[in-house]
């Protein structure tokens, strides 16, 4: 609650003065340096060696962290529960798909300078036009961030404008990931249909099956995490953050009070919609696919379940549940595949019934009764 | 407005960067003048043919039975509710129909909720930074920064509602009395020319009752303010001039004496049961 | 009897029935070796005299005449080495069982070698089809009667025409005659004459398209004339069909989403949850009826009829399990329901799919559903989805009367219009929620139940339907059901007519964006709630 002390400051620097942000930081830096030597520095065969797979393994739950961070964005702070952030992830993974297709050239199985395979399969003569500058790094990680922004810009400003607000948003979101999906696989669309885009060579020169390459893109998901993680921070510890904080608790009075709150919401959901687009961006060469099943409903209400798990409105508890679900994904499946789905709903009904704050308000619930013994009268929020 | 403080608000001292809105014209008189307004629900007329003037400056309350049309009123004013027919002005310039709630907020007409609302997340100090009327496009609000002078002006406030030493707690834990207070000070941040009040003392105990009437009395005169109110004592207590809404419509106006013995008056009021609905 | 109304040639008849026991001990009865003499004809080299011979053997009026040409037809009319015509009863392997084709006497195996087969080509094999429906058109059985009149059409030719009047005249049954009439008049309007162009107008079978196309493509402008006004005629009533049919796939998938929708409507309209797992109650009714079908074998009729009250309750008993057991504990967290709702229904499916199988089950269509009922050439109605049609109706109309009638109807209404006045007013709204939710749940039963009889049975059966079924709540307007009656039936007619054009996947994505824009008209949906009630 105390933001006076440092909202004197810029508010891009602002986070840094926070006791919060400083142990985030501390703790994601201190994990990419730790896995970076026991990667590197440990020899094979020792118990604590960390192998290039769960290197692989741990990038991949860095960039669902970032993704989990842009919808605690949006929900946790603006109270906008979007069963759709599942569509900006899958269209950035996209963009990134598509710059990797374009470098693969003529070392595909057709041999084709230009198309990719799946093109030259479908008897396709040139590429489409949206497959154009893509073969651009510049230009495809500029489309990385600038189509899901778009969507959501298109999307957040048609119903924002309109008042579509609380259940109804949800649903109109997941309907908006779901015909996404239907779209994506079509073969007509020009994105591989259901197989997608696979079969990646390199990034950037780095060939993507090396292990360095892998411990690369984990230490940059690490970092993009971290820079996604301070400029969220600063938006929501910003007055604009207090807006809409403000917004998600009383919208007419917030408006009555003479915000715009439409622009507000649209602002932070376009924010949030372009970190998501990064996120499957930095995921994508590290699964070495993407294809139409990121669109699909159930993954999105999925990263909805990591926020609600972590603990909203406080982005720490995004990528700690983001991590927790993951793993236990991992082990699950890799156990015994069929009690997944059972765990994952169970959890789901858990988390919303006797967790409501998640694992971050048990952990600042704990901590306080350690600091002072009479609790403070703080009221339900 | 000093000048001083006017040599502080940047926009002000050069015409080029003065905010769009023009200001409120009230050199004939009236800031708020409302015409033949009427509204329909499906038929039913929540408002009926209702004229009304507000003078500058003046606190006025509005009184009537359940179902009198002033809550919707109020909606009209704000731009909640938008009438079927007739015209509302904000001084001689302003036609407040032409307008969305936030355009008309910016313009100077504040609002207190019948429930109060204060975003209870927030401290109270942060309830009034938002209120405080400033930049309130996207990017100015985002990299807006605390200075001293908005501090000090918050601190005024908190001062006039008696809640500086709960400046720091968040809203959510005030007391009913103490979050209409807050309400008022939110509105009193955005430097309102006309306030209107929905029924402030309702829920209140005796003395939080006699603070909020020195209050609204206290801002008369700076601000126009209008008060709809149940309690006829708190009314007494604080009324200029009196307006008496029934079945949508202007019944009697004058001082509380003159309309509390208006015939037509007493009679609405003794035979009010029947006006009961929801 | 028929035989006597047949071709009216041979008149052996009488004879013929007294001489079949004689023919079977001396194979040189004067039936038999006229009957021998047909087949003799069959076996030369010109394809021509194979044709006369055919014909030969249809005229003969001979009991054998049918066996013997679906035995050319199939290739198993064979001459063995000893002279003898025999059908071959089954031609694998290298000995295959035969039988004497005059008598039909089985005559043990015999080599292939010793076989020679009588070979056709396909102008005799368009010839052998007709000559078999003309047979078959003097079958005692009506149905035989109608199908191979049926299979006449567009197959007639110059003699077929002229042997094909006099049945016509005759012929007892409407449909026989109608489709005769047809096949001979596809016929003469392929010939160019304008007797068939006539009597083909207005007909719609695709054949009798063909034939005026040709028609039109006469040398006589007056006949090609007569034959383009036809067609486009045709054409028209074929447009008006087709809109029809598509009407009826349309309405009826409103139904399924009358159906799919009307259940969350109540409980989203009272509550303002929207309740995730809706889609598996459905499935759960599906599997209801798959049940009761598994526990009633033979009588899938009354297994559905029984799965109508079985599927509601077990629907609506899970429905209030999870009211009680999870929805109770978020009031006002419509958002934290949602969520809660969504892993119930992960673990519904996933339960299917562990106690049952994650594969689709089959659920019988009793008798009286199969089948269509046919209205035209170009028009058949499935009795399937009618019958789901009627009993989305019907379902429709028992929540109109249980929320305009009763005591709980009344007390729903008050709660969706304004909880805490309605409570306030002494109605308990927990108890008109666990209600509500267990009607709501019945009824999506209910959809499952009507649904197993159009699409597979499967733990992903209601998945497909929440998104659909809420668009239908949000297009229709909340706490009506009105709206979601039209709703459902006017999204479903607006897929079917948009899936022709736009496929299926594209369909369904106009559909959805429709919806985002029409919610920026109508906020509130097609019949909203008006007053201050509403605003809050």
């Amino acid at each position: 609650m105390m933001t006076q002390a440092t909202s004197s400051q810029f508010w891009l620097t602002r986070p840094f003065g926070e006791r919060a942000t400083q142990t985030f930081l501390g703790v994601l830096f201190a994990a990419l340096l730790l896995v970076t030597v026991l990667h590197l520095a440990v020899p094979q065969g020792h118990p604590l060696h960390v192998n290039a797979y769960t290197v692989n393994l741990f990038g991949k739950y860095l960039s669902y962290a970032l993704l989990a961070v842009a919808v605690d964005l949006v929900w946790g702070y603006l109270g906008i529960l979007s069963l759709g952030h599942g569509a900006f992830f899958a269209i950035g993974g996209y963009a990134m798909g598509m710059y990797l297709m374009r470098q693969i050239g003529e070392r595909g199985t057709y041999g084709h300078p230009v198309l990719p395979d799946f093109m030259v399969f479908l008897n396709w003569e040139s590429l489409p036009w949206y497959w154009h500058g893509f073969d651009m790094a510049w230009f495809a990680f500029a489309m990385v961030l600038l189509a899901p922004g778009l969507l959501a810009l298109v999307f957040g400003f048609l119903a924002f404008r309109s008042r579509v607000t609380g259940v109804y948003l949800s649903i109109i979101t997941q309907a908006l990931t779901f015909a996404l999906m239907l779209a994506f696989f079509r073969n007509e669309m020009g994105f591989g249909g259901n197989n997608g885009l696979t079969d990646f060579r390199e990034l950037l020169g780095f060939n993507l099956r090396s292990d360095a390459t892998r411990l690369g893109l984990f230490i940059a998901t690490g970092v993009a995490l971290a820079l996604g993680y301070i400029l969220c921070r600063a938006i929501v510890t910003s007055k604009l953050g207090r807006v809409c904080v403000a917004t998600r608790d009383a919208e007419a009075r917030t408006r009555f009070i003479g915000y715009r709150v439409e622009r507000f919401q649209l602002f932070v959901f376009v924010v949030s919609a372009m970190l998501a687009g990064l996120a499957g961006a930095l995921y994508v060469p590290q699964v070495g696919i993407i294809n139409p099943s990121e669109f699909s409903p159930l993954f999105s209400i999925e990263i909805v379940l990591w926020v609600a798990l972590g603990g909203r409105a406080t982005l720490y508890g995004a990528v700690i549940g983001a991590i927790l679900v993951n793993y236990a994904k991992t082990i699950f499946t890799g156990i015994m595949p069929d009690a997944w789905l059972f765990a994952l709903g169970a959890l789901f009904v858990l988390v919303t019934v006797l967790l409501p704050k998640g694992v971050a308000g048990l952990l600042s619930h704990l901590k306080r009764r350690k600091e002072d013994d009479h609790l403070p009268k703080e009221a339900a929020v | 407005m000093s000048l001083l403080q006017s040599l502080k608000a940047r926009d002000r001292v050069f015409e080029f960067m003065a905010p769009e809105a023009s200001p409120v014209d009230v050199r004939h008189g009236p800031i708020l003048y409302m015409e033949d307004v009427t509204v329909s629900f499906d038929g039913f007329k929540a408002i009926n043919n209702l004229n009304l003037t507000i003078d500058d400056g003046e606190l006025r309350c509005i009184i009537g039975p359940n179902g009198a049309g002033k809550t919707t009123m109020m909606d009209i004013i704000t731009g909640k509710t938008r009438p079927t027919e007739g015209s509302v002005w904000f001084g001689s310039r302003h036609n407040l129909l032409h307008m969305n709630e936030p355009e008309i907020a910016s313009l100077g007409i504040g609002r207190k909720f019948q429930k109060p609302t204060v975003f209870e997340a927030l401290s109270v100090f942060e309830n009034l930074e938002l209120a405080m009327a400033a930049d309130k496009r996207i990017f100015p609000t985002l990299t807006a920064r605390m200075t001293g002078e908005i501090k000090d002006r918050i601190d005024d406030v908190l001062e006039t509602i008696g809640l500086t030493a709960l400046r720091f707690q968040p809203a959510g834990i005030l007391s009913h009395g103490q979050k209409q207070w807050l309400e008022i000070g939110m509105l009193l941040m955005q430097r309102p020319r006309l306030l209107l009040v929905d029924e402030p003392v309702a829920g209140m105990t005796e003395q939080e009752m006699e603070r909020t009437a020195e209050l609204l009395t206290g801002l008369a005169g700076k601000q126009s303010v209008v008060v709809v109110e149940h309690d006829m004592g708190f009314v007494r207590s604080i009324a200029r001039k009196v307006t008496v809404l029934h079945q949508g419509s202007v019944l009697a106006e004058g001082s509380m004496d003159q309309v509390s013995n208006d015939p037509k008056v007493v009679e609405v009021y003794l035979g009010s049961d029947e006006e009961e609905s929801a | 009897m028929r035989r006597f109304l047949s071709l009216g040639l041979l008149c052996l008849v009488l004879l013929s029935t007294a001489m079949t026991a004689q023919a079977q001990s001396d194979p040189s009865t004067p039936d038999d070796q006229a009957a021998l003499a047909l087949l003799s004809a069959l076996d030369v080299n010109s394809y021509r005299d194979k044709g006369e011979a055919i014909t030969a053997i249809l005229q003969s009026d001979d009991e054998r005449a049918r066996d013997w040409l679906q035995a050319l037809l199939d290739g198993r009319l064979q001459r063995a080495d000893d002279g003898r015509f025999v059908l071959v009863l089954d031609n694998r392997g290298r000995d295959w069982p035969v039988a004497d084709a005059l008598t039909k006497e089985s005559l043990g195996d015999m080599s292939r070698r010793d076989l020679d087969r009588i070979g056709i080509n396909n102008a005799l094999r368009n010839q052998l089809r007709s000559a078999i429906a003309v047979v078959d058109l003097y079958s005692p059985n009506v149905e035989r009667r109608r199908s191979s009149a049926d299979r006449l059409l567009g197959e007639v030719d110059g003699e077929l025409a002229e042997t094909l009047e006099p049945v016509i005249a005759e012929a007892e049954d409407d449909h026989v005659r109608m489709r005769l009439t047809q096949a001979v008049a596809i016929y003469r309007a392929e010939q160019g004459e304008m007797a068939g162009v006539e009597a083909l107008t207005g007909s719609l079978h695709p054949r009798a398209r063909v034939a005026l196309g040709r028609a039109a493509n006469s040398d006589d402008p007056i006949v090609a004339d007569a034959a383009a006004a036809a067609l486009a005629g045709i054409e028209q009533q074929l447009k008006i069909n087709r809109g029809l049919e598509t009407l009826y796939f349309g309405l009826s998938l409103g139904s399924v989403l009358v159906l799919a929708a009307i259940g969350l409507a109540i409980t989203f309209g009272v509550m303002g949850v929207i309740n995730m797992a809706h889609g598996e109650l459905m499935m759960l009714g599906a599997y209801t009826t798959w049940m009761m079908q598994q526990l009633l074998p033979g009588q899938p009729g009354l297994a559905l009829i029984l799965s109508i009250p079985a599927g509601f309750m077990v629907a609506a008993l899970v429905g209030i399990a999870i009211e009680r057991g999870v929805i109770q504990f978020l009031k006002g967290r419509p958002l934290e329901t949602l969520l809660a709702t969504f892993g119930i229904s992960l673990i519904l499916q996933q339960l299917v799919r562990t106690v049952i199988s994650p594969l689709n089950r089959t659920v019988v269509t009793p008798e009286w559903m199969s089948g269509s009922l046919v209205i035209n050439d170009a028009l058949s109605l499935t009795l399937n989805r009618m019958y789901v049609l009627g009993f989305a109706l019907v379902v429709f109309a028992g929540l109109m009367l249980i929320m305009r009638r009763t005591r709980l109807g009344l007390e729903v209404r008050a709660v969706t219009q304004n909880r805490a006045m309605a409570r306030s007013m002494g109605i308990r709204a927990t108890r008109v929620d666990i209600m509500t939710f267990a009607l709501g749940s019945g009824v999506a039963g209910l959809a499952g139940v009507a649904l197993s009889q159009l699409t597979n049975v499967g733990p992903n059966l209601g998945q497909n339907y929440i998104i659909d079924s809420f668009m239908v709540v949000v297009f229709g307007g909340v706490g009506n059901l009105w709206g979601t009656l039209v709703a459902g039936l006017s999204l479903g007619i607006i897929n079917q007519v948009l899936e022709p054009w736009a496929g299926a996947v594209l369909a369904k994505i106009i559909v959805l964006v429709f919806i985002i824009l029409f919610i920026q008209k109508r906020p509130r949906g097609l019949f909203p709630q008006k007053g201050r009630a509403a605003e809050g």
